[in-house]
C-alpha cells in the first residue's frame, strides 16, 4: 500500500465545493482526500476527476475560508473508508463516523468503503421474516420484513418521527424474545437538534441505546456532508449485519435534504439539470443508498431500512418520492387530513404498498386468511372512498343501501382499525380488521371466499 | 493489438492518448484489472471511452488495450438456467457476496453432445451441427459469419466449452474452428432468411392480455405503468407461464431482490408444458439499480442477442425488459457525460432512433438455417409520476404493436392485473382470431367486442350515475352497469399469487367469458320482460360469478361449463313482475 502523501501549494482554482489542484503525485480516481488549512479540522474530499497535470477533488465539507495560498492536500491510496468494529453501539457519530459523544474512536476491525459494493444478486436471500410493528395498517396491509427497504413518505408537520421512533423501539419477529442481536443506526441527514434528541430520549426509554448508533448530520451542519452520512452509517449498518450477525434496523431521516443537498452539488459541477433542477442520476444515486438493504445468504443477519422523506409540496408525484418509491419495496405514506382528524397513525393506505408482504404472509407465516383480509381491507376502502365522494356531491341520502354500508364502513375503518391509541399484536390488529368488515353486505365482499367470510364474519354468505 | 494511455478520467467516461490504431465501438480492456470498456469516439490521436465497470483507482498514464471487435457476448449452450451481469458474465456464488469490479477467472463447463453432421458435410451460416445431452438438449450453431465443409471433427460425448469440435473449410479455403460457444457483437442484430408476418399469439395466460390486448409471436407490447402498480409481477408471470420456450429476463436498473425472486422461485416452478423446473427454460440478465450505469445501457442490446440465438435454434423466445426506461436514463447519463446536446427531458435526440431499432429486433423469423423462431419483446416502462405523456412513453408507443396501460387507481384499490382496459390496445386482433377460430373459439372476435362495449359503456354509466345516482339510470343500463362489473371482478381480475388462477388456459379463458356473456343475455332479457334490476343483484349466484377466476380452476372446466344451465335456472326463477317491488 502506497504511503499518505502531502501536497503544499498545489491549489489553482476554488470553486463552490470542487478544489483544482495540479497533481503532483500518482493518485488514483475517487481517492480520499484530506484539505488542510491553519490549524482547523482536516476537511474530507475525493478526487472527482485528473488528467496528466491536474485533479478535481470535490470537498465533502464546506470550502468557506479555504484559501490558494496556504491549503495542503494529503492524498490516501485508497477511495472514502469507514474504520468499523465492535462497539460502535451505544455511541454518537457526526455524518463521517468520528466520535461526537466525548468517547474515544471506534478501534477499527476491517476498514470499509463507504460507497459499499453492489451486493451480488444470486448471493441475496429472500427477506421474508415477518416484523410486527404494532402498527396495525403496516402489520396487516402492509408487512415488514426483515431486509425490506420500506420509507415513509411524509410531509412537513406530520408525526413520521414518532412513528418511526415507535417502529426501532417495538419491531420485533413474532415469538423470539429477545434473544436475538438486534441494532438500530440512526442517519440523522439535515435534521433539526431536536428531532435528533427526540429519538436518542425514545430509545433510551424503552431501554435501547445501548443497541443504537446515531450519525447526525444536523441542519447547521454543511450541506455536503448530507451526502455521506448515509454511506457512514449504512457501512456500519452493513458490519452489523453482516459481520456480526445482527438484525439491524436503519433509518435515514430526512432524505428529502439529501436530495436537496445532490442538487446542490451537481449544480456546482455544472450539469445538466433534470427534473425540477434534480441531477438525471438521482435515481441511480438513491439506488448506491437504498440497495444496500437486504439478507445475504448464510449470513444470519439482515439490514431493513426504514428511510424517511417529507414531500415537498405534499406531491407525491415529485421527483423525490417518485425515484424512491421506484427502488423501495413499498412505501408507507402519511396523510395531512387524516392527521388534521386526530388519527394516528395517519396512514394513507391506498398509496401505501409493501412489495415483499406476499412472501412473509399467510399460511406458515402469519394467519392463513390473512392475505386475503389485506386484499378485502383494500377493496372495500377504495370503494368506500369513491362512494364518500358520491355522498359528497348528491347526499347521502341518494345513495343506495348497499353504497350507505360502505359509507359506514369508510369511517370505521379509519376510526377504529387505522387510529390506535396503542400498539396492538398482529392478533389484534386482525381481529381489528376483521370488525370493521362486520356490517359490509357478505355478497359484496369478493375478496374472502365463503369459508373465509363463515370462519370470520358468522355464517354462511347471504346477499 | 492497440495500446492507449489515459490522459483523462472522470466517472465512467476516460479519454487516453492511442498508440495504434483503433475502431469506433471497439471494446477495451482498461488497466491491470482488465475493466470492460468501449470506445465511443475518435478525434485523431485521443479517443473517448466508456468504461462499463467501476473506475475507483484509475488513474492518467494507465494502458488501455484495444480488443479489436465490438463490444460482444458469448453464446453458447451456458446460458439457460443461469444469471449473469449486463456483459454477460456470470453472475456465481463462487465470487464474494458484493460484486468486485474486473474480469472474473473464467469458469469452464462440459457438456454431452451428440452429432448432427459428418467429415465431409457442407454447412450453411447458422446451421446446427450438434446437440447437447440432459438436462435440455440444445443446438449448437455454426456462427452466422463461418460456412463451409466440416474436417477434423471430433468424437461425441463429453467436451469443454473451449474445445475446438471441428473445423469448417470455406470456398476460400479459411478455416473456422467451431466450439460449443461464438462470439456476437450485441449492437449487430443477428442476420436471418425471411421476417415472417403474424400467425398465433404468445398465450400469455393472463386473461386480460390473451382476451383483450393479444400480443402475437414475435410482437413488441410496452407496459407502462407508475412505481408499484404491477409492471414487475406482470413482467415476472409472463416469464413464468407463457407459452414461450425460452425467457430472457433483463432486470435492467431494477431491484436485486427481485432477480433473487426469479433465482428463487423458477427452479421450483414446472413448466406446465414440460414438467421440467421454470428455471431451466430461463436466462437471467441483472444490471440492478446499484450497479454501474454503463452496463445497464448494455444490458439491453446483451439480453435482445441472447434472444435471437435461441430464436436462431427454431425456439420461441420472450425477452422481458424490466425496465426500459432505465436503459434510457442511462442512454441519457452517458450522452450527457459526453457533452452532447440534450433534447426533450435531457433525452439524446437519437433516443427514438435507439428505442426503434431495440424493438425492430423482435420478429418471427426463418433462421439462416431455415428453422422458424421467434422473438417476442415485453418491455415495462416506468414513466416520472406515471405521466405517459414523457419521452420514452411516447416513443416507445410508436414502435409497439400492444399498449398494456397500467392504472394507478386499479393497483391502490388491490385490482390485479392493473390494466387499464381503455387505455390499452392490441394491433394484431384481426390476424389473431383466425388462431382462437382454429383453436375452437369462432366467436373470439365478437365476444371481445362485446366486453370491450361494455366496459367503454361503464365508463360512461359511471359519470352518468354520479350526477343522478345508479338507482336512477334506466333498468337496462343498470344491467350494463351489472355486467361491467362483473367483467372486471369476475374475468380481468386475476392474482398472480393465486395458486388457482395465476395462469389461465385458452379453454378456461374461453368458457368463462361464455358464462359471463349468457348471464348478461339474460340478464338483458329479464329486464326487457320486467324484472327490476335490484332483483338481478340478489341472485344467489352473483357471488360466485363474480369470484369465477378463484372458484374454478384449470381442473373445473367441467363444472364451469355447467354454469350458464345454472344461470337459467335462477333467471327462470324470476317472476317479471316481482311481488316486493323495490
Ligand atoms: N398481477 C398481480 N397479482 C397480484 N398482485 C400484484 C399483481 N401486480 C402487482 N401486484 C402487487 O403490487 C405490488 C407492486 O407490483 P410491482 O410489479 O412490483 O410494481 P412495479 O414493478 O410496477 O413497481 C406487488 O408487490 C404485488 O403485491
Ligand atoms: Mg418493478
Amino acid at each position: 500500500m502506497q504511503a499518505d502523501l502531502l501536497l503544499e501549494n498545489a491549489v489553482t482554482r476554488i470553486e463552490g465545493p470542487l478544489l483544482f489542484a495540479r497533481r503532483e503525485a500518482r493518485v488514483g480516481l475517487n481517492a480520499a482526500v484530506e484539505v488542510l488549512a491553519g490549524n482547523g479540522p482536516p476537511r474530507l474530499g475525493r478526487v472527482a476527476a485528473l488528467d496528466e497535470t491536474s485533479m478535481v477533488i470535490e470537498v465533502l465539507e464546506a470550502t468557506s475560508g479555504l484559501a490558494l495560498r496556504g491549503t495542503r492536500i494529503r492524498l490516501h491510496p485508497e477511495p472514502l473508508l469507514f474504520g468499523v468494529g465492535p462497539n460502535l453501539l451505544g455511541r454518537v457519530f457526526d455524518s463521517v463516523g468520528r466520535p461526537l459523544d466525548g468517547g474515544p474512536p471506534v478501534a477499527a476491525r476491517t476498514r470499509r468503503r463507504i460507497e459499499g459494493l453492489a451486493i451480488n444478486p444470486a448471493w441475496r436471500a429472500l427477506p421474508r421474516d415477518f416484523i410486527e410493528t404494532g402498527i396495525a395498517t403496516i402489520d396487516v396491509m402492509n408487512s415488514l420484513v426483515r431486509g425490506q427497504k420500506l420509507p415513509l413518505f411524509s410531509a412537513g408537520g406530520l408525526p413520521h418521527d414518532r412513528l418511526a421512533a415507535e417502529i426501532a423501539q417495538r419491531a420485533r419477529l413474532r415469538g423470539t424474545k429477545g434473544e436475538e442481536s438486534f441494532a438500530v443506526v440512526f442517519a440523522g441527514i439535515g435534521v433539526p437538534h431536536d428531532t435528533a434528541d427526540q429519538f436518542r430520549l425514545a430509545m433510551e426509554s424503552s431501554g435501547a441505546l445501548g443497541h443504537t448508533a446515531m450519525f447526525l448530520n444536523l441542519a447547521d451542519e454543511p450541506g455536503m456532508q448530507r451526502l455521506l452520512a448515509p454511506r457512514y452509517a449504512l457501512t456500519a449498518a452493513e458490519y452489523l449485519a453482516f459481520e456480526e450477525g445482527r438484525h439491524v434496523l436503519v433509518i435515514l431521516t430526512d432524505m428529502t435534504n439529501y436530495c436537496e443537498a445532490l442538487r446542490e452539488v451537481s449544480a456546482s459541477h455544472g450539469e445538466i439539470p433534470g427534473r425540477k433542477g434534480y441531477p438525471g442520476y438521482m435515481y441511480s444515486d438513491l439506488a448506491s443508498v437504498y440497495e444496500r438493504a437486504g439478507c445475504i445468504r448464510g449470513r444470519p443477519g439482515t439490514l431493513t431500512q426504514l428511510p424517511i422523506l417529507t414531500m415537498p409540496g405534499d406531491d407525491i408525484g415529485h421527483p423525490i418520492p417518485d425515484l424512491t418509491g421506484y427502488i423501495t419495496e413499498g412505501q408507507i405514506v402519511l396523510d395531512r387530513e387524516l392527521d388534521r382528524r386526530g388519527i394516528y397513525p395517519p396512514v394513507r393506505v391506498l398509496p401505501s404498498l409493501s412489495r415483499l408482504m406476499d412472501a412473509g404472509i399467510g399460511a406458515g407465516f402469519t394467519d392463513p386468511d390473512h392475505p386475503a383480509l389485506a386484499h378485502q381491507l383494500f377493496a372495500a376502502y377504495a370503494r368506500a372512498l369513491r362512494v364518500r365522494v358520491l355522498a359528497s356531491v348528491m347526499g347521502e341520502q341518494g345513495l343506495p343501501e348497499s353504497d350507505r354500508r360502505f359509507l359506514g364502513f369508510g369511517e370505521r375503518f379509519e376510526r377504529q382499525f387505522v387510529h390506535q391509541e396503542s400498539a396492538r399484536t398482529l392478533e389484534e390488529s386482525l381481529a381489528a380488521g376483521w370488525a370493521v368488515l362486520q356490517g359490509l353486505p357478505h355478497g359484496e365482499l369478493t375478496r374472502l371466499s365463503n369459508a373465509q367470510i363463515g370462519r370470520h364474519l358468522g355464517e354462511a354468505a347471504h346477499a | 493489438m492497440s495500446e492507449a494511455r489515459i490522459t483523462w478520467i472522470g466517472g465512467p467516461v476516460l479519454k487516453a492518448c492511442a498508440t495504434g490504431p483503433f475502431s469506433i465501438f471497439e471494446a477495451l480492456a482498461v488497466g491491470e484489472r482488465r475493466l470492460l470498456g468501449e470506445v465511443i469516439q475518435l478525434r485523431g490521436d485521443e479517443l473517448v471511452a466508456q468504461v462499463y465497470e467501476d473506475t475507483t483507482g484509475l488513474e492518467p498514464g494507465v494502458t488501455v488495450v484495444g480488443l479489436e471487435r465490438p463490444l460482444s457476448v458469448t453464446l453458447g449452450p451456458n446460458l439457460l438456467g443461469g444469471i449473469f451481469d449486463g456483459l454477460l458474465r456470470p453472475l456465481s456464488l463462487a465470487t464474494d457476496y458484493q460484486i468486485q469490479p474486473g474480469a472474473a477467472e473464467r469458469v469452464f463447463a462440459r457438456h454431452r453432445l451428440e452429432f448432427t453432421v459428418r467429415d465431409g458435410d457442407t454447412l450453411s451460416a447458422g446451421a446446427v451441427f450438434a446437440r447437447t445431452v440432459a438436462p435440455r438438449p440444445q443446438s449448437l450453431l455454426v456462427p452466422p459469419s463461418a460456412s463451409g465443409r466440416v474436417e477434423a471433427l471430433v468424437e461425441p460425448g463429453e467436451h469443454r466449452d473451449d474445445e475446438t469440435l471441428l473445423v469448417l473449410v470455406d470456398d476460400s479455403g479459411r478455416r473456422h474452428e467451431l466450439t460449443m460457444q461464438h462470439d456476437w457483437p450485441v449492437r449487430r442484430s443477428r442476420p436471418v432468411r425471411e421476417r415472417l408476418g403474424v400467425n398465433a399469439p404468445m398465450i400469455t395466460g393472463q386473461r386480460i392480455l390473451d382476451t383483450l390486448f393479444p400480443v402475437a409471436r414475435g410482437g413488441r407490447a410496452a407496459l407502462p405503468g407508475g412505481f408499484g402498480t404491477g409492471k414487475t409481477v406482470l413482467q415476472e408471470a409472463l416469464a413464468k407461464w407463457c407459452d414461450a420456450d425460452v425467457i430472457v429476463y433483463v432486470g435492467c436498473g431494477e431491484r436485486g431482490n427481485e432477480m433473487a425472486e426469479v433465482l428463487d422461485e423458477f427452479p421450483q416452478l414446472e413448466d406446465p408444458r414440460t414438467g421440467r423446473p421454470l428455471a431451466e427454460r430461463t436466462v437471467i440478465i441483472a444490471n440492478t439499480s446499484n450497479m454501474p450505469v454503463a452496463a445497464r445501457e448494455a444490458s439491453i442490446y446483451t439480453a435482445i442477442t441472447v434472444a435471437e440465438y435461441f430464436r436462431d435454434q427454431g425456439l420461441n423466445v420472450a425477452l422481458m425488459a424490466d425496465s426500459t426506461s432505465r436503459w434510457a436514463e442511462a442512454l441519457r447519463e452517458v450522452s450527457g457525460r459526453l457533452g452532447e446536446l440534450p433534447g426533450e427531458a435531457g433525452y439524446p435526440a437519437y433516443l427514438s432512433s435507439r428505442l426503434a431499432e431495440f424493438y425492430e429486433r423482435a420478429a418471427r423469423v426463418t433462421s439462416l438455417a431455415g428453422a422458424e423462431g421467434s422473438v417476442t419483446i415485453i418491455g415495462a416502462i416506468s414513466p416520472p409520476s406515471g405521466d405517459f405523456s414523457e419521452p420514452v412513453t411516447l416513443h416507445t408507443k410508436r414502435y409497439v404493436r400492444c399498449f398494456w396501460a397500467l392504472d394507478r387507481q386499479r393497483a391502490q384499490a388491490r385490482f390485479y392485473p392493473a390494466i387499464h382496459p381503455l387505455q390499452s390496445y392490441g394491433s394484431d386482433v384481426q390476424e389473431l382470431a383466425d388462431w382462437w377460430k382454429r383453436s375452437g373459439n369462432p366467436d373470439w372476435l365478437v365476444q371481445r367486442q362485446r366486453v370491450l362495449e361494455l366496459l367503454e359503456a361503464q365508463a360512461h354509466l359511471e359519470r352518468m350515475a354520479r350526477i343522478v345516482g345508479r338507482d336512477a339510470l334506466p333498468p337496462q343500463q343498470q344491467v350494463r352497469l351489472l355486467c361491467a362489473d362483473l367483467v372486471n371482478e369476475g374475468f380481468l381480475r386475476q392474482s398472480s399469487f393465486s395458486k388457482v388462477d395465476r395462469f389461465c388456459s385458452p379453454p378456461r379463458q374461453v368458457a368463462m367469458l361464455s358464462v359471463l356473456l349468457h348471464f348478461a343475455d339474460r340478464a338483458n332479457a329479464a329486464v326487457a320482460a320486467g324484472v327490476p334490476p335490484a332483483r338481478l343483484v340478489a341472485l344467489p349466484m352473483l357471488r360466485q360469478l363474480q369470484r369465477l377466476g378463484e372458484e374454478f380452476g384449470e381442473d373445473d372446466l367441467l363444472r364451469l361449463r355447467q354454469l350458464p344451465r345454472q344461470i337459467d335456472y335462477e333467471f327462470d326463477q324470476l317472476q317479471p313482475v316481482a311481488s316486493h317491488a323495490s
